[in-house]
């Protein structure tokens, strides 16, 4: 008798996907699918596509999708989580989505502790319009609208988004994660999994870092991509858990906001 | 009640939950009210971080099926031009509220009437129109700001209601309607398939041109029906009027009171005040047409409606202009000044 060992997540639609080869969408996509099919929540959830190389994410995910303006993916989760707060609410973004035209959206949907889960996508580059300078573009990265690599005196540095938003006290969960490797696709899942399970306990809000490659307009093979990646940008983005506070020995984002204020009244570090 | 407050009390009684705003002036007896009310309702009153954030909650409240307003002013509503666009192209209904302000810019925070090109011609980007409601009383404010839920809900569009920094800030009597509930059956709402139905998906996007031009043919064929059914406007001594006035919210009651002194010297002047300006009552002008000698506009702007009227009488009667911008209202005098200029020019019309 035959057995199933391996297939599609019930949650991922059978459209292919529209990514280009070495492209690391594709296993961020099948994380978070797995996730709603192991919580049984790909019915009562909706999920954010924003604007970039993910937009079509909608016709991959099989759970009700909204396609959200560049950089507004976190005000619509918030009117969506707001709405149907027994819904689970998630939003997909990238780099320029999330860390430049989405920046005051990203930051106080998290300060508001909006109990919603981010899936961020760091490839360090503009993807869908063909390979320009973003946020997260390293120091000396050559884009197309950084041809002579980025100067930080002129473009300025880039951003450390989960470590920014690891002060704010509606941060229940910031991870930065990668899936260069299968331990690390494993680590990838494990907090993608947590993400939600902190949104359904109604934690707080969570964000997953996902440090991504971009092949094509890298210039490079996928598996070069990949080595790029671990010589590159995790030194920059170092992988890590950057507030966890359940971890911390609090229920919610207010249990450790409220210990946090009385520390820093007494004397103490945030 | 202050014009602000009843708006703000009738969209509660229209089953309004969901507010999300962002503080401006002259509209801020309106999120305040709804601060005080909503949570008494069960309800949400968020203060979003910028008139962009605002909207876009909206449109997730809008998607998830709710019905969810924002309510701001002039550059506001510049901020939000990008949503609301996108919520036309997603086929989401709303309410955004103007309480006008004068511009271009940063302006002033006195009432004007000036972003009515806005209201019906741009709001944002795209192949779109809002169903726009002007008020002229804070009666109106009340009875509009109700009845918007139903028409966004039944067309599935976006519905302003363009008010102004005076008919906001105003005190009069008024009769609230009755509470109902958001009971509108919303089968295309992302509110999760719960393995009942495939996903819904809330989208403006279509690369395939064939695709999106669908879509806008479809909406534009919408439109015919509002355009059909949803033309309102309020007539007064037009019957026998030779100089027809048009003018809409403050400017109306203004231009109302110089068509009585027009009338006490002889002058036989009506009003036709367009209550939706888009659809605009393109109807009521033409039944004015035949007797009608001219049609004067009275505005709180440079003279935008105008080209309205002008495209409804399309050449047969001469259409004039008068108008105060800046926040400046037009006194019932110089209204009436305005009125005899037509009046003369009528005289002189074999010359």
């Amino acid at each position: 008798m035959s057995k199933v060992v391996f297939q599609r997540p019930h949650a991922l639609t059978d459209t292919p996907f529209s990514y280009c080869p070495g492209c690391t969408h594709g296993i961020v996509h099948r994380l978070v699918a797995e996730t709603l099919d192991e919580l049984g929540i790909e019915g009562t959830t909706v999920g954010v596509a924003p604007v970039g190389c993910s937009v079509l994410a909608y016709e991959f995910f099989a759970c009700d999708m909204v396609q959200a303006a560049h950089g507004r993916a976190l005000a619509v989760a918030t009117g969506l989580k707001r709405a149907m707060p027994e819904n689970v609410v998630f939003a997909y973004q990238g780099d320029g989505d999330l860390a430049s035209i989405g920046t005051a959206e990203t930051v106080h949907a998290a300060t508001r502790g909006e109990k919603i889960t981010v899936i961020f996508i760091n490839n360090a580059i503009y993807g869908m319009t063909g390979g320009q300078l973003a946020p997260t573009s390293l120091p000396q990265q050559v884009t197309q609208t950084s041809p002579y690599g980025r100067d930080v005196n002129e473009a300025g540095f880039p951003i450390r988004m989960v470590e920014m938003l690891s002060t704010l006290d509606g941060v229940a969960l910031a991870q930065r994660v990668t899936v260069d490797s299968p331990k690390n696709v494993r680590a990838a899942k494990k907090a993608i999994k947590k993400a939600f399970e902190y949104q359904v306990e109604g934690v707080g809000y969570t964000i997953i870092e996902v440090v991504s490659t971009c092949p094509t307009n890298w210039g490079l093979s996928p598996a070069d991509a990949l080595q790029w990646l671990r010589d590159n940008m995790l030194p920059y983005y170092p992988l890590g858990v950057y507030r966890d506070v359940k971890a911390e020995g609090y229920a919610n984002v207010a249990e450790a906001a409220s210990a946090r204020a009385q520390r820093l009244a007494s004397g103490g570090d945030a | 009640m202050k014009g602000n407050e009843a708006l703000a009390e009738a969209a509660i009684r229209a089953g309004c939950r969901f507010f999300f705003g962002y503080p401006i002036t002259p509209q801020t007896e309106l999120a305040a009210y709804m601060a005080k009310r909503m949570p008494k309702e069960n309800g949400v009153y968020l203060q979003a971080e910028s008139e962009i954030a605002a909207i876009n909650m909206v449109y997730g409240a809008s998607a998830a099926g709710k019905r969810a307003m924002t309510s701001s002013s002039s550059p506001g509503i510049s901020l939000k031009a990008e949503g609301i666009s996108y919520m036309a192209g997603a086929d989401l209904p709303g309410v955004i509220i103007n309480v006008q302000r004068g511009g271009p810019g940063l302006g002033g925070i006195q009432p004007s009437q000036s972003d009515y090109f806005q209201a019906t011609r741009a709001t944002g980007h795209g192949d779109f129109h809002l169903i726009v409601l002007a008020p002229s009383t804070v009666q109106e404010m009340t009875d509009h700001a109700y009845i918007a839920f139903d028409l966004a809900d039944e067309y599935r569009v976006p519905v302003m209601v363009l008010a102004d920094g005076m008919l906001g800030q105003m005190m009069e009597p008024v009769v609230l309607p009755e509470p109902k509930t958001d009971a509108a059956e919303k089968p295309w709402a992302v509110t999760g398939h719960k393995g009942e139905r495939p996903h819904n998906i809330a989208n403006s996007l279509y690369l395939a041109p064939e695709r999106l031009e669908e879509t806008n043919v479809e909406r534009y064929e919408r439109y015919e029906r509002i355009k059909a059914a949803e033309q309102r406007a309020e007539e007064y001594l037009v019957e026998d009027a030779e100089i027809v006035l048009v003018a809409f919210g403050a400017s109306s009651r203004i231009a109302r009171s110089a068509i009585d002194k027009a009338r006490e010297k002889g002058i036989k002047a009506g009003l036709i005040r367009p209550i939706t300006l888009w659809p605009f009552p393109v109807d009521a002008i033409e039944a004015a047409v035949p007797g009608a000698k001219a049609f004067l506009t009275v505005e709180m702007n440079m003279g935008q409606m105008v080209d309205d009227v002008r495209l409804a009488v399309n050449g047969r009667r001469p259409v004039e202009f008068f108008g105060r911008t800046g926040g400046i209202i037009p006194t019932p005098a110089e209204t009436l000044a305005a009125i005899e200029r037509v009046a003369a020019s009528l005289e002189g019309g074999a010359r």
